[in-house]
């Protein structure tokens, strides 16, 4: 499919995701069924043995993730999605992606919780557990994207992100994105940045398989090219091995989280709708992002200057990018599928220099234009 | 008899974590006797361990190693060798880490029949908390969460394996090495899912709450509770209750997991399948 | 003969070699109770002295059973191999 060029479909969100992915190199996919994240792994299921990559539905969730893990180690970019639900049982061995720094892309197709709560409605009440849902402080990259042609764009960047980092990735969307259907420009594998994972090239005797060149990342070795190393969950040194040395630990801990946070100017992807002469910012991402466009140009028909910054990068969540935003309007709305969770975030970095309201909507139910644009003048009149 | 164990172990590493007297070590003398006997090379072995003192394992054998989640061996070891089939998998795990935590997945592999090696350490207890009762501790034996005594039955987990559909299950002791070499060489050449349950001690864990607190006593204990395959299928079902049988269990052939999904690839670039 | 190199011991005579790793022995006492010719006995530390190296059978149990692989066997005449067919060893 490589040397065809651009392709118009009509697609699915989650059809759109599969074929970002494979456009991005996944060649394992490892899955268990539910709703509403299944479509992506038929489509896996259906593609994946045409290219001779690998598809394997698991007995459950856990071992979906373990295996995406043991997959990625012996040199195929890995992916594995989900929702809610199953997200929770994946948190262990995410953890253990983001410790053995083992690339991997986990994709959340957001329904309400908690538990089975609302399994064919959208809701964005994962970001925080996106952020900190396995235990221990780690690093963490979260891609939010908002209609089904960026599904398709953003996930060859969390496939790019998670070979570049060796992190593990969470691609969010939600149940309306991800069962929504539009065109879709689907580009050839030329037309795109594939990032692959930075290879080792030392000797096989000097080969330190945790000692990260000047990016913090450290290049990697597949497991059965002739370096023999040891992966664990434990905290270790460069060698692979566990340690109880106070200096390693330290070292070792700030180097993972810090290999994505001193990187956020590569790994932030925002975009800015009329904000130039905004006086009032909505903050959105995700589906709410489509609405909260829209609110923008029925607010400047109505002669109020709203802007918005839609954030397709959650996690890192880039700090001085907020600030900035505060600083130039005196209002700033964060509308959400959950009860008010990235707007902590923006309020954090807001540091008092611009009023940060949250709008919220939990009731399975999409946010729509018209609502946010009645908050803003809610909070206008006051 | 040549030191092959120096040829492939992280001698850095040694001498190990585990405690005077612990079958884990015994174990993995085994394990690395037969794996030299096949004349692999050390590059094309892969070995993944789970949680607990026996899945220590892994990080004192120099192949391409892994220490994973509490349970997931195996899970992590099917990842590895459906992406690399060349590479010889093999998942060491403890009677905690395989038959509880990570039973569902112990059957599945099974189930599959993925070719891979299950090398399960039993000491009939969570020996690295400090003495828990598992789900291999034998009825009415102590446990630290079983003060009066443990009131669950326990698996038989090779029979587990064998009905789940696996390859090759066989049963040895750490009191008889020769026969778990033996036994573990067998089921490293079997192509399809291969278990082999080593019965071990663990003298600080559960021979301190059961009266058996030396290496040599739980030794004799072991000892003294293993009978060959054929002489239990003759006891009485009491005098089955206190004893283990130890042999071969299961040896058949039949399609292997990574072997079908070739298949399924060729199906498919052939466009086959239901569209 | 006993010599000493590395925390090494070795003990021998023209036709066996038991070499004992003091760094590694955790005097569990395994090989002491399960030698059948009663080679080996314990010293002060609980590590295995081979006090009857003659009466040596080169059968190996306590290689084989040394959770520590702190005890070794050697002909020293040839080396003698696993047979895996039967468990058994092979001169």
């Amino acid at each position: 499919m490589s040397d065809e060029k651009q392709i118009v479909k009509i697609l699915q969100g989650n059809e759109a995701c599969v074929e970002g992915a494979l456009l991005a190199g996944i060649r394992f996919f490892a899955g268990y069924p539910i709703t509403p994240a299944s479509e992506i792994a038929e489509g896996m299921a259906r593609r994946l043995p045409k290219i001779d990559g690998k598809f394997m539905q698991m007995e459950d969730e856990i071992a979906s993730m373990a295996a995406v893990i043991g997959a990625s180690l012996t040199g195929l970019k890995a992916m594995t999605a989900s929702s809610g639900p199953g997200i929770c049982l994946k948190q262990e061995n995410i953890g253990f992606a983001a410790i053995g720094e083992i690339p991997c892309v986990i994709v959340n197709a957001q329904r309400g919780g908690p538990s089975t709560g609302l399994p064919t409605k959208p809701s964005q009440g994962d970001v925080m557990q996106a952020r900190w849902g396995t235990h221990g402080d780690h690093p963490m990259i979260a891609l939010a994207p908002s209609d089904v042609n960026e599904i398709l764009e953003i996930t060859v960047k969390a496939v790019n992100f998670s070979e570049k980092y060796r992190t593990p990735v969470m691609l969010l969307l939600d149940e309306v994105i991800a069962h929504m259907r539009e065109k879709v420009n689907i580009p050839s594998r030329e037309q795109l940045e594939i990032i692959d994972r930075k290879k080792t090239n030392v000797k096989k005797d000097e080969f330190l398989p945790f000692k990260a060149d000047e990016d913090m990342v450290p290049p990697m070795a597949d497991f059965g090219s002739g370096y023999r190393y040891h992966v664990t969950g434990l905290v270790h040194n460069e060698k692979g091995y566990p340690t109880s040395d106070a200096e390693e630990i330290d070292k070792f801990l700030r180097r993972l989280s810090n290999k994505v946070e001193l990187n956020k100017k590569d790994i932030v992807i925002k975009e800015e709708y009329s904000l130039d002469d905004a006086k009032i910012a909505i903050v959105a991402y995700g589906s709410v992002a489509r609405a909260a466009q829209r609110t923008v140009k029925l607010a400047r028909e109505k002669g109020i200057k709203v802007g918005l910054l839609k954030l397709i990068t959650l996690w890192p969540f880039d700090d001085d990018l907020i600030n900035q935003l505060a600083s130039q309007v005196d209002l700033i709305v964060v509308p959400e599928m959950n009860l008010g969770q990235m707007v902590r975030e923006v309020q954090r970095a807001a540091q008092g220099k611009s009023r940060v309201i949250s709008y919220t909507r939990i009731d399975g139910d999409l946010i729509n234009p018209i609502e946010i644009l009645e908050k803003i003048e809610e909070e206008m009149s006051q | 008899m040549k030191n092959v164990i120096e040829k492939y172990i992280r001698k850095e590493m040694f001498p190990h974590i585990w405690c005077p007297g612990c079958g884990n070590g015994i174990v993995l003398g085994a394990l690395i006797r037969a794996i030299d006997s096949l004349g692999w090379e050390k590059d094309e072995v892969a070995m993944v361990s789970g949680i607990g003192c026996s899945s220590r394992i892994t990080g004192y054998v120099d192949f391409n190693t892994m220490n994973t989640t509490h349970g997931r061996a195996l899970p992590f070891a099917t990842g590895i060798k459906m992406s690399n089939p060349k590479l010889k998998v093999i998942a060491v795990m403890g009677d905690g880490d395989c038959a509880a935590i990570g039973g569902n997945h112990f059957i599945h592999a099974a189930r599959r029949n993925i070719d891979i090696t299950a090398v399960i350490i039993n000491n009939m207890i969570y020996g690295m908390t400090g003495g828990q009762y598992s789900p291999m501790t034998p009825t009415g034996k102590f446990g630290s969460t079983a003060p009066y005594g443990n009131i669950d039955q326990n698996f038989d987990l090779s029979a587990l394996a064998a009905s789940a559909g696996a390859s090759y299950v066989a049963r040895s002791s750490i009191y008889n090495p020769n026969q778990g070499t033996r036994f573990i060489k067998k089921a490293l050449s079997k192509k399809g899912f291969s278990v082999v349950e080593i019965i071990s001690d663990c003298p600080i864990s559960y021979g301190r709450m059961n009266k058996l607190r030396t290496p040599v006593k739980m030794m004799e204990w072991i000892k003294s509770i293993s009978v060959p395959k054929k002489t239990w299928e003759k006891l009485s079902v009491e005098e089955k209750k206190d004893k283990i049988p130890m042999g071969e269990f299961l040896d058949i052939c039949i399609p292997e997991y990574t072997d079908k999904y070739k298949e399924v690839c060729a199906i498919a670039q052939e466009g086959g399948g239901n569209e | 003969m006993v010599t000493k190199k590395d925390n090494m011991k070795v003990y021998q005579n023209e036709e066996t070699k038991i070499i004992v790793n003091e760094e590694w022995c955790k005097s569990c006492g395994i090989c002491i109770n399960y030698c059948p010719k009663k080679v080996l006995v314990a010293n002060e530390k609980g590590y295995p002295v081979a006090e009857k190296i003659d009466d040596c059978i080169q059968c190996m149990l306590c290689e084989l059973r040394c959770p520590d692989f702190a005890i070794r066997v050697e002909n020293r005449k040839k080396v003698a191999n696993y047979n895996m067919k039967d468990g058994s060893l092979e001169d």
